[in-house]
């Protein structure tokens, strides 16, 4: 056995050393910001940054193990809005509460199974297949509403969105619970040396006695929970159940996951790295509102921090080789 | 230096970040000669052959081509030299016609850029000709057997008239009778005045087709030698520095009782009525020309192609093998031959790469027991002497003999019965070659049994305690050790 003190340094850095570069860079954001408005860097700002980032978040973890894989989840953002306006819906049926929560996870989970037969029994290339369930899920939510949100929501609902715990909110509270148990699945599971394993060489995965298709449709199924989880919580903090929630999502959570260093081709990537992206994201946003920048010009600085963190990435990974 | 004398490689010299790949290397070249360049996995021959076809750039050091000095700057400007490569890997276009690939890059054009494509034709019709080779241009290139393939990347060497042609590990992908052809394309080559650097582990060869040797060990050279005054196992001492006094150092086991049992198989992929038996500590040698149905076999054996009709027995027991997941829980292992692309997932480590087949075993509800896990993976780096930094490596950072190790090890711990080898040593140095040979070996004492599907003749002789010849999906003949000889095989394989 290796002493553990001495191996662990090395062990840890080749893991997460593209991790501490990501973060390194998120650092650097916030001593900027610090600098230049000091309301940024007060407790309840901070807060306030954790929760505007924890739907992305938690969407992103979906889209990491997706990505890693090799393939990808364009239907997410989607997926959101049905699996809400479905909760919402059975929510005002007064049903008991944990039973409409089921409902809502049910209906991503569902809708994620679909791709993943798509994409694993019917051959679709992930990213055909995630186009159409992105469309088909957003009709559906339209038609399941006639357009219309589904508001008014009881107190018991409206606190999973708006309660806290050591002035945390519980949103924040959610969604470290979910990045720790993803970051388990990933590092101490059969799923999750499988998802690495179906990424980095399917066809080698196939060849070791991995069920390929199994696996893979779990992922998308995991992906499509992950939306529904999101949508309990956005609905609860909008107390409205929206069918054109979530638009967009899908890019800002592929954005996370790639900032975070997980790569387009498959085979590696960490949640950390994804949670890390998803900060960064949401710590510019709030930074270039409390600095008076225009939302037009806040899309533009958004895209390039997404290229430059890649650029970044790619050029240090051909300097490690 | 002789007035034939194109290329003149002196004292090269390559680093890289805390690695010296080549240290005063010496390497020429005369006109209408096949230089082989010997050495084994990492001796610096691909390094050279990348500094003269300009992917390198020397740290140190000379070339002199056609007698004046020269800074290869870029493959393109190699190819402008005269300097054209002919990779392992073609960097053809599948989807393009033979003629258009030929032209990739510097198609003849009309006015406004569009592409004179009679002019194409009628010139890659010429380059072919003048291969000896009637296929028609305008064929698509993924519809050609990889002997013509290869065809395709020595005419587009030769229309950007190559003085120097260098070809990497040429036959590697070819059957008996397409090597025939080539040899017969590189002695056309010759005549015109071609200097062909030729690089190959296949021993033979080298005496078949070479004129003179240079031998890397090490990133130096050690010497260059007339070929025909060169014996095999001189050339391997000059490559290992160290005596191997068999190639193939077959130990023969007990043979135990029947482990597996194929009766009458068939499938769509093309197998007819195949039968026949292995038995614990057995080699079964399965041999055959490209195409025969070697790899089908493995393939429906293992469950990765749909069986019509036919059973398989493992210790007299029917199996019912649909997938490879069930082939393994079965006991078999399969060491597929294109390693990268089949037994490997690069970008995860030795030790992941090593437990992938037996996650099952490591884990309990879903949880791995990543200390098993661990104590698993070193014990087999250490018993298989995989050479590693640590078990956290990438696996695509190994050598290819190392790699071989880690897909076998993979077998090994998944505790499979029967081993099937799909061209197990190609692409692996003489050094590793040998130990690949041994722990077949101790495989085989062990009680395993393997049935080795192989292209090279000789290992096939040397390594089988029976031979399976195979051919149009069916089984041919069968030898024992005893009464093989290459061309009994041959004759078998051809149906002559």
């Amino acid at each position: 056995m290796r002493p553990r003190g001495i191996a662990l340094p090395q062990h840890f850095l080749s893991h997460y050393g593209r991790q501490l570069g990501t973060l390194a860079g998120l650092m650097a954001m916030v001593i900027v910001l610090w600098a230049l408005t000091p309301h940024f860097l007060t407790i309840s700002n901070l807060l306030n940054i954790a929760e505007q980032a924890t739907i992305i978040a938690i969407i992103a973890v979906g889209m990491t193990f997706v990505i890693i894989t090799g393939g990808i989840d364009l239907s997410v953002g989607s997926v959101l809005a049905f699996s809400g306006v479905v909760m919402a819906s059975t929510l005002q049926l007064e049903v008991p509460l944990p039973l409409a929560l089921l409902v809502g996870l049910g209906v991503g989970l569902l809708c994620g199974l679909v791709n993943g037969m798509l994409i694993t029994v019917g051959r679709l290339p992930p990213f055909i297949a995630t186009l159409g369930m992105m469309s088909v899920a957003r009709g559906a939510a339209l038609m399941f509403t006639e357009g219309r949100p589904i508001s008014g929501f009881s107190e018991n609902f409206r606190s999973l969105a708006t309660g806290e715990v050591l002035r945390i909110p519980t949103p924040v509270l959610i969604m470290i619970a979910v990045y720790i148990m993803a970051h388990f699945v990933l590092r101490r599971t059969k799923l999750g040396r499988y998802t690495y394993a179906i990424g980095g060489n399917e066809e080698a995965a196939l060849l070791s006695g991995i069920n390929v298709r199994f696996y893979k449709s779990m992922v998308y199924g995991l992906a499509g929970m992950l939306a529904g989880l999101a949508a309990i919580l956005l609905t609860a903090r909008l107390n409205s159940a929206q069918p054109i929630a979530g638009m967009n999502y899908e890019l800002d959570a592929i954005a996370a996951t790639v900032i975070g260093g997980t790569s387009l081709l498959g085979g590696e990537g960490t949640v950390v790295g994804t949670l890390i992206g998803a900060l960064i994201m949401a710590v510019l946003r709030n930074g270039l509102n409390l600095l008076g920048v225009s939302s037009f010009i806040q899309q533009v600085v958004i895209g390039s921090v997404i290229i430059l963190a890649v650029l970044i990435d790619m050029a240090l990974k051909k300097r490690g080789k | 230096m002789t007035d034939d004398t194109v290329l003149q490689m002196r004292q090269i010299r390559k680093t890289f970040p805390g690695v010296v790949a080549l240290d005063n290397v010496d390497f020429e070249l005369r006109r209408g000669e096949v230089h082989i360049l010997l050495g084994e996995n990492g001796a610096g021959k691909s390094t050279l052959m990348k500094i003269l076809s300009g992917a390198y750039q020397k740290s140190a050091g000379q070339i002199v081509f056609d007698g004046a000095e020269v800074e290869i700057k870029n493959p393109k400007h190699a190819q402008t030299l005269g300097i054209s490569t002919v990779y392992q890997e073609f960097n053809l276009i599948p989807h393009l016609p033979i003629g258009e690939n030929i032209f990739l890059g510097r198609e003849p054009v009309r006015f406004a850029g569009v592409i004179d494509r009679s002019a194409i034709l009628e010139e890659a019709k010429n380059a072919l000709v003048g291969l000896g080779l009637t296929i028609d241009p305008r064929r698509l290139v993924k519809n050609l057997r990889v002997a013509e393939q290869q065809m395709v990347e020595v005419a587009k060497a030769l229309s950007l008239d190559a003085r120097i042609l260098i070809m990497d590990e040429p036959t590697a992908a070819l059957t008996e009778h397409e090597i025939v052809e080539l040899f017969a394309t590189i002695r056309r080559l010759k005549e015109k005045g071609v200097a062909i650097v030729y690089i190959s582990h296949r021993m033979e060869e080298l005496f078949e087709i070479g004129d003179r040797v240079t031998v890397l060990r090490d990133g130096r050279s050690v010497g260059t030698y007339d070929v025909n005054e060169m014996s095999k196992s001189e050339l391997i001492r000059l490559m290992v520095n160290r005596e191997l006094t068999e190639l193939f150092p077959k130990e023969h086991a007990s043979r135990g009782p029947e482990v597996l049992r194929v009766e009458s198989l068939s499938t769509k992929s093309g197998l007819k009525d195949i039968s026949f038996s292995l038995h614990k500590g057995e080699v079964l040698g399965v041999a055959g020309l490209l195409g025969a149905g070697r790899t089908e076999l493995a393939r429906a054996i293992f469950g990765l192609d749909h069986i019509s009709s036919g059973n398989i027995y493992i210790n007299g027991v029917a199996q019912k093998i649909s997938s490879p997941r069930s082939a393994i829980k079965s006991g078999l292992g399969f060491l597929t031959e294109d390693r990268k692309a089949q037994g490997l997932v690069l970008p995860l480590s030795v030790e992941r790469n090593l437990c992938l087949s037996s996650v099952d075993r490591f884990s309990s509800w879903g949880v791995m027991n990543r200390k098993e896990e661990r104590k698993a993976a070193s014990r087999y780096t250490e018993e298989l002497h995989i050479k590693t930094p640590s078990l956290d490596q990438k696996v695509v950072f190994l050598s290819g003999g190392n790699q071989q190790k880690v897909v076998l090890s993979k077998w090994l711990c998944s505790e499979a019965e029967v081993f099937i080898f799909d061209e197990p040593t190609r692409g692996v140095d003489v050094g590793a070659k040998a130990e690949i040979y041994q722990l077949m070996n101790r495989l085989t004492a062990a009680g395993v049994a393997i049935m080795m599907i192989s292209s090279e003749m000789l290992e096939v002789l040397g390594m089988s305690d029976r031979i399976m010849v195979m051919r149009g999906g069916r089984i041919a003949g069968e030898f024992s050790a005893e009464e093989s000889t290459q061309e009994r095989i041959l004759q078998c394989a051809l149906g002559e």
